[in-house]
C-alpha cells in the first residue's frame, strides 16, 4: 500500500524543513522566543467526512467547522480530557480562590496574556474580547449560541489586559460556554456588517495555525502560525481534506493518502481489520453522544409509564450492540458520559425479558387485539419509529427492535426520512411519534442540560429550548434549577446523581449505548487524544507532531 | 438564419422560465431547509432559527422570494450560498475546471475508441470482433460506476499501488503530472462505461449508412473499401453523433456525480450533492439554472453543425 508519489514528496519536504530547521535553530533568537521546540516541520492530512465551510466561529455551523476553529482561534480558557479547565488566551483560569469570580458567582475579573497576537500581526487585547462578546449579544447578528454570553452585563476594560463584566445571574456552565466562545478580532470587522464580513471568508484568529488556502469542496490548507503564544505549533502544515464516503476515506486511510481519519471515523464493522494494519494507530475513543429511542411524550401510547418500561424491557440492547456495532459502544443507562466527574454508575441495569415486559402490559391493562396489537381505552399500542434515512446501521436496529417489540404486542412502523426533513419541525416540533437516534445534551464539560429537559424548554409546549420530546417532571426541574446555580463540582455532583436516577425512572428515552468512535492514524503521529469535552479530534491540533 | 437563431433565443428563455419556476417550487416543497442542520447545535432553539431565518429573508412569501431571486439573476447575480456566503458563480467557478478536466478527457477517449469500435463492429459485422464489442457494451452498460471505481482503487492502488486511491492532486504538488496521474483511474472508469454507449450508437449508425443505396453506387464505382468507407459511410454515420454529442455537453460540465465521490474528485456533481444535502437554495438554483442553459446550448449547437454539414437539413 505504498503511494509512491506521496512518499517522494514528504521525504524530500522533510528533508528541506529539517535544513532549514537546522538552519534556524543554529540562528539564535530567530522565530521568537515561543519556538523552544525547533521550527515546525511536517505535515498532516486530516480526512473528513463533512466540509468544514463557515470560518466565522459565532455564525450558526455545525462540528465539522469546529475543526478549523480549534486551529484558528483560541477561546479564554479550554477543558482537558480529564475535564480540568486550563488557560489559553487568559493568564490563568479565573476561579472564586484567585478572585476572578465572586463568592456569588455574578461578577468576573479576567487577566488576559499581553504576548498574544493576531495572525496579521496586530496584539491581542480586552478590546477584542469585548467586542466578542457584544457581537454574540447584537440582535442584527447571526449568532450561533447566546446562552450565557447573553447574561453578560457591564463589561468594562480594566486594562488591555484585564477586563471585567458582571452577570445577571449565576449561571455554572459559564467558565464552560467560555471555553467554546472564540475570541475575535475586532480590527476586523470595524465598519463593517458582521454578517457579511470579508473576515468570514478570510478568518483572522490567534492560534496556532493560519488559513492558509481553501479549495472548496476539497481541501483546507492550514499552516504554522510561528508566533503562537503557547506551546506548539509542531506541524508546519495541516491539510483538511473533504472526503464524503466513508468507504472511500477508509481506503485512503490503508493506502496512506491521509494521515488521519477524523469525522466520522472508521465504521465498526471495520474495527477489527483497521486494528490489525501494520504502521497504523487505531484506538476507541469515548464520545458525549449517546444512541436512543426519544419518545414524544405527547403521544397517548407513551403516557403510560409501563408502556416506556416494557418497551425498554423488550429492547435488545446487547444484541444491537454486538451484532450490530461489534461490540464497540459501551451499554448505558443515562445521558452522561461515562468519563464524565458527574456519571452516575449505579443505575438500575437494564434486563432483556420479554416475559416480563408482556406481565407488565397485561397488568396495566393492554389487553391484546385481534391482530395480536395491544389495546387501552381505544388507543393502540401502535407507532412510528423514525430516523435519517441512509443510515443502514440505524435501519437494522430499527428492524431489531421492530422484532422484539413485536412478541409483546406492539406495532412499530419504520418512516425515516432524509436529515434536512427529520431536523426540521419534524424534530422540533414535536411531528414524531419516536426517534431512533445519536444526541448530545451536554455542552462540553459541563453537566447542565437544562435546556433539553426543563419543563418549559418544550417548543411544541410553547416553551423555548430543545426538550423535543416535551418531557415533564418537577423534581427535575428543582434539580437542574439548582445545579446550574451553584459552582463547586463536589456540591453539584449529588444534584446531577439524583437527575439521572430520576430521568433513568422515567425513561423519557430508551438509553442504547454511549457512542465510541473509532479514530485511526499513521503510526509516528503524536498527539490526537480523544476529549469528550470538545466536539472535535482537532481541538489540540497545536500539540500534534510526528515522531 | 438570425431570424432563425433569434427565435431558439426566445424559445430558450421561456424554457428557463419554467425550468426556474418549477425548480423553485419543488425546492421550498421540500420539508426541512437550510436550517435544519442547525437544530442539533447544542443550545440552539426554536426562536433563535426563527430569527436567523428572518435575516435570511427565508419567511417572506414564495413568490417575493422566487421574484427577487430572477431580478437578480437577470442583473448577473447569482445569489450568495447559504453555506460559506461566497457567490454562487465563483463556487460553481470553482469547481469547473476539474470537471471540465475529468468529463473532458474521459468523453473523449469514450469517443475515439467507442467510434472505432462501433464503425468496425458494423463493417465487420457478425464476426468475433462485432460480438466481443457488443458483449463489452452489454458489460459496460450494465458495470454500476462504483463498483467499477472501487475495483479500479483496490487493484491499482491497494493491492499494486501503483496509482494514487483518488483525489485530484497530491497537497503541495499539483503539477501537471501529477494531476494526471491522478486522472488515470477516474477518466479511465467513466470512459469504460461511456465507451458502451459510443460504440453501440455508432455500430448502429453505420450499419444505417451502409445498407443504403449510395454505398453501393460508390462500390459499384471501384473505389476501394478504404476510400468507401472514410469518405462516405464515416461522414454520415457521423451526423446522428453530433446530436448525441451536442446533447453530452450538460454531462461534460455537470460533472459524474459517482465518480467524483468514489475518486474524491471536487467536480460540479460533487457540489450538487452536497447543496441538496445541506438545502443550499441558491447553490441549488444556480445548478439548475447552469444545466438548463447547457442543455438548450447543447442542442442549439449540436443542430447548427448538422445543418453545416449536411447541405439536406434546413433551419427553420
Amino acid at each position: 500500500m505504498t503511494d509512491t508519489t506521496h512518499f517522494t514528496i514528504s521525504r524530500r519536504r522533510t528533508l528541506m524543513l529539517m535544513g532549514a530547521a537546522g538552519l534556524t535553530s543554529a540562528v539564535p533568537g530567530l522565530g521568537g522566543a515561543a519556538l523552544a521546540q525547533g521550527a515546525p516541520s511536517g505535515q498532516v492530512i486530516i480526512g473528513f467526512s463533512q466540509e468544514p465551510t463557515v470560518f466565522n466561529p459565532h455564525m450558526p455551523h455545525i462540528e465539522v467547522d469546529d475543526g478549523i476553529h480549534y486551529a484558528i482561534y483560541d477561546p479564554l480558557v479550554d477543558v482537558d480530557p480529564d475535564g480540568i479547565f486550563y488557560p489559553l488566551l487568559a493568564a490563568e483560569v479565573p476561579t472564586i480562590e484567585n478572585g476572578g469570580i465572586s463568592e456569588d458567582g455574578l461578577e468576573w475579573r479576567i487577566k488576559l496574556r499581553d504576548d498574544a497576537r493576531w495572525h496579521d500581526g496586530t496584539p491581542f487585547t480586552a478590546e477584542d474580547v469585548k467586542f466578542t462578546l457584544d457581537l454574540l449579544n447584537d440582535p442584527d447578528f447571526r449568532a450561533w449560541r447566546r446562552v450565557g454570553t447573553e447574561l453578560v452585563r457591564d463589561i468594562e476594560i480594566v486594562s488591555p489586559t484585564e477586563i471585567a463584566w458582571r452577570l445577571e445571574q449565576p449561571y455554572a456552565p459559564f467558565l464552560a460556554i467560555l471555553a467554546s466562545t472564540f475570541i475575535v478580532p475586532k480590527h476586523a470587522f470595524e465598519g463593517v456588517d458582521p454578517n457579511e464580513a470579508p473576515f468570514n471568508n478570510a478568518p483572522i484568529g490567534t492560534g496556532a495555525f493560519k488559513l492558509k488556502n481553501r479549495v472548496p469542496g476539497d481541501h483546507i490548507e492550514l499552516e504554522a502560525n510561528t508566533h503562537y503564544f503557547g506551546d506548539g505549533p509542531y506541524l508546519e502544515r495541516a491539510v483538511i481534506k473533504y472526503i464524503p464516503d466513508m468507504t472511500v476515506m477508509y481506503t485512503q486511510f490503508k493506502t496512506g493518502d491521509i494521515d488521519m481519519l477524523a469525522l466520522q471515523w472508521i465504521t465498526p464493522d471495520h474495527y477489527e481489520e483497521a486494528r490489525n494494519l501494520p504502521d497504523r494507530v487505531v484506538e476507541i475513543a469515548g464520545n458525549p453522544y449517546f444512541e436512543s429511542v426519544q419518545f414524544n411524550l405527547e403521544r397517548p401510547q407513551f403516557k403510560d409509564a409501563a408502556v416506556r418500561q416494557a418497551l425498554y424491557l423488550a429492547l435488545d440492547k446487547q444484541s444491537i450492540i454486538e451484532a450490530l456495532n461489534y461490540g464497540v459502544p459501551p451499554s448505558t443507562e443515562t445521558f452522561m458520559p461515562r468519563e464524565s466527574y458527574y456519571y452516575n454508575d449505579s443505575l438500575p441495569a437494564h434486563e432483556f425479558d420479554i416475559d416480563k415486559a408482556n406481565a407488565l402490559l397485561d397488568e396495566a391493562g393492554w389487553v391484546r387485539g385481534a391482530d395480536g396489537v395491544r389495546e387501552k381505552d381505544g388507543v393502540r399500542l401502535a407507532f412510528r419509529n423514525s430516523t435519517t434515512s441512509g443510515n443502514e446501521l440505524r435501519e437494522q436496529t430499527q428492524q431489531f427492535m421492530q422484532q422484539t417489540w413485536k412478541e409483546i404486542g406492539v406495532e412499530m412502523e419504520i418512516s425515516n426520512l432524509p436529515p434536512a426533513v427529520v431536523w426540521g419541525d419534524f424534530w422540533s416540533m414535536g411531528q414524531f411519534d419516536t426517534m431512533l437516534v445519536g444526541l448530545g445534551v451536554l455542552a462540553g464539560p459541563d453537566p447542565d442540560c437544562s435546556d433539553f429537559f426543563r419543563s418549559d424548554a418544550s417548543p411544541a409546549l410553547g416553551g423555548t429550548g430543545q426538550n423535543y420530546w416535551a418531557y415533564q417532571n418537577a423534581e427535575a426541574d428543582d434539580l437542574l434549577a439548582q445545579g446550574a446555580s451553584l459552582f463547586s463540582p463536589e456540591e453539584r455532583r449529588p444534584l446531577y446523581l439524583r437527575l439521572q436516577e430520576v430521568i433513568r425512572e422515567d425513561l423519557p428515552f430508551l438509553p442504547i449505548y454511549q457512542y465510541a468512535v473509532i479514530p485511526g492514524r499513521k503510526a509516528g503521529l503524536e498527539g490526537p487524544h480523544g476529549n469528550i469535552n470538545n466536539r472535535i479530534d482537532t481541538w489540540n491540533l497545536r500539540s500534534w507532531r510526528w515522531v | 438564419m438570425t431570424r432563425y437563431l433569434l427565435s431558439r433565443f426566445w424559445q430558450s428563455l421561456v424554457l428557463l422560465l419554467l425550468v426556474s419556476v418549477i425548480g423553485f417550487l419543488v425546492l421550498n416543497l421540500m420539508p426541512g431547509g437550510p436550517l435544519s442542520q442547525y437544530t442539533r447545535t447544542p443550545g440552539m432553539t426554536r426562536e433563535m432559527l426563527d430569527r436567523i431565518a428572518e435575516q435570511m429573508g427565508l419567511n417572506r412569501p414564495l413568490p417575493v422570494q422566487y421574484a427577487d431571486w430572477a431580478w437578480n439573476l437577470v442583473q448577473g447575480d447569482w445569489g450568495k450560498s447559504y453555506r460559506d456566503g461566497r457567490p454562487v458563480l465563483t463556487i460553481i467557478g470553482d469547481h469547473l475546471f476539474a470537471t471540465l478536466l475529468l468529463m473532458g478527457v474521459s468523453t473523449f477517449f469514450a469517443m475515439i475508441i467507442g467510434a472505432w469500435m462501433g464503425i468496425r463492429s458494423a463493417v465487420r459485422q457478425g464476426s468475433l470482433f462485432d460480438h466481443s464489442a457488443t458483449v463489452i457494451a452489454m458489460v459496460g452498460f450494465s458495470v454500476p460506476t462504483f463498483w467499477l471505481g472501487l475495483i479500479a482503487i483496490f487493484i491499482f492502488s491497494l493491492w499494486l499501488g501503483w496509482l494514487p486511491a483518488g483525489n485530484m492532486y497530491t497537497v503541495g504538488d499539483g503539477s501537471v503530472r501529477d494531476i494526471a496521474v491522478h486522472l488515470i483511474l477516474p477518466a479511465a472508469t467513466l470512459a469504460l462505461v461511456s465507451v458502451a454507449t459510443w460504440s453501440q450508437y455508432m455500430r448502429t449508425a453505420t450499419l444505417d449508412v451502409i445498407s443504403q443505396d449510395f454505398v453501393r453506387t460508390a462500390r459499384a464505382k471501384g473505389l476501394t473499401e478504404r476510400r468507401v468507407l472514410m469518405k462516405h459511410i464515416v461522414g454520415n454515420a457521423v451526423v446522428p453523433m453530433i446530436t448525441l454529442a451536442g446533447m453530452q455537453l450538460p454531462t461534460l460540465l455537470g460533472g459524474a456525480l459517482v465518480t467524483e465521490t468514489v475518486f474524491t474528485w471536487p467536480g460540479m456533481g460533487r457540489l450538487f450533492l452536497d447543496s441538496l444535502g445541506y438545502q443550499d437554495y441558491p447553490v441549488i438554483m444556480g445548478l439548475l439554472m447552469f444545466s438548463a442553459m447547457l442543455v438548450l446550448a447543447g442542442n442549439l449547437l449540436a443542430d447548427l453543425a448538422i445543418a453545416f454539414i449536411d447541405p439536406r437539413i434546413r433551419l427553420d
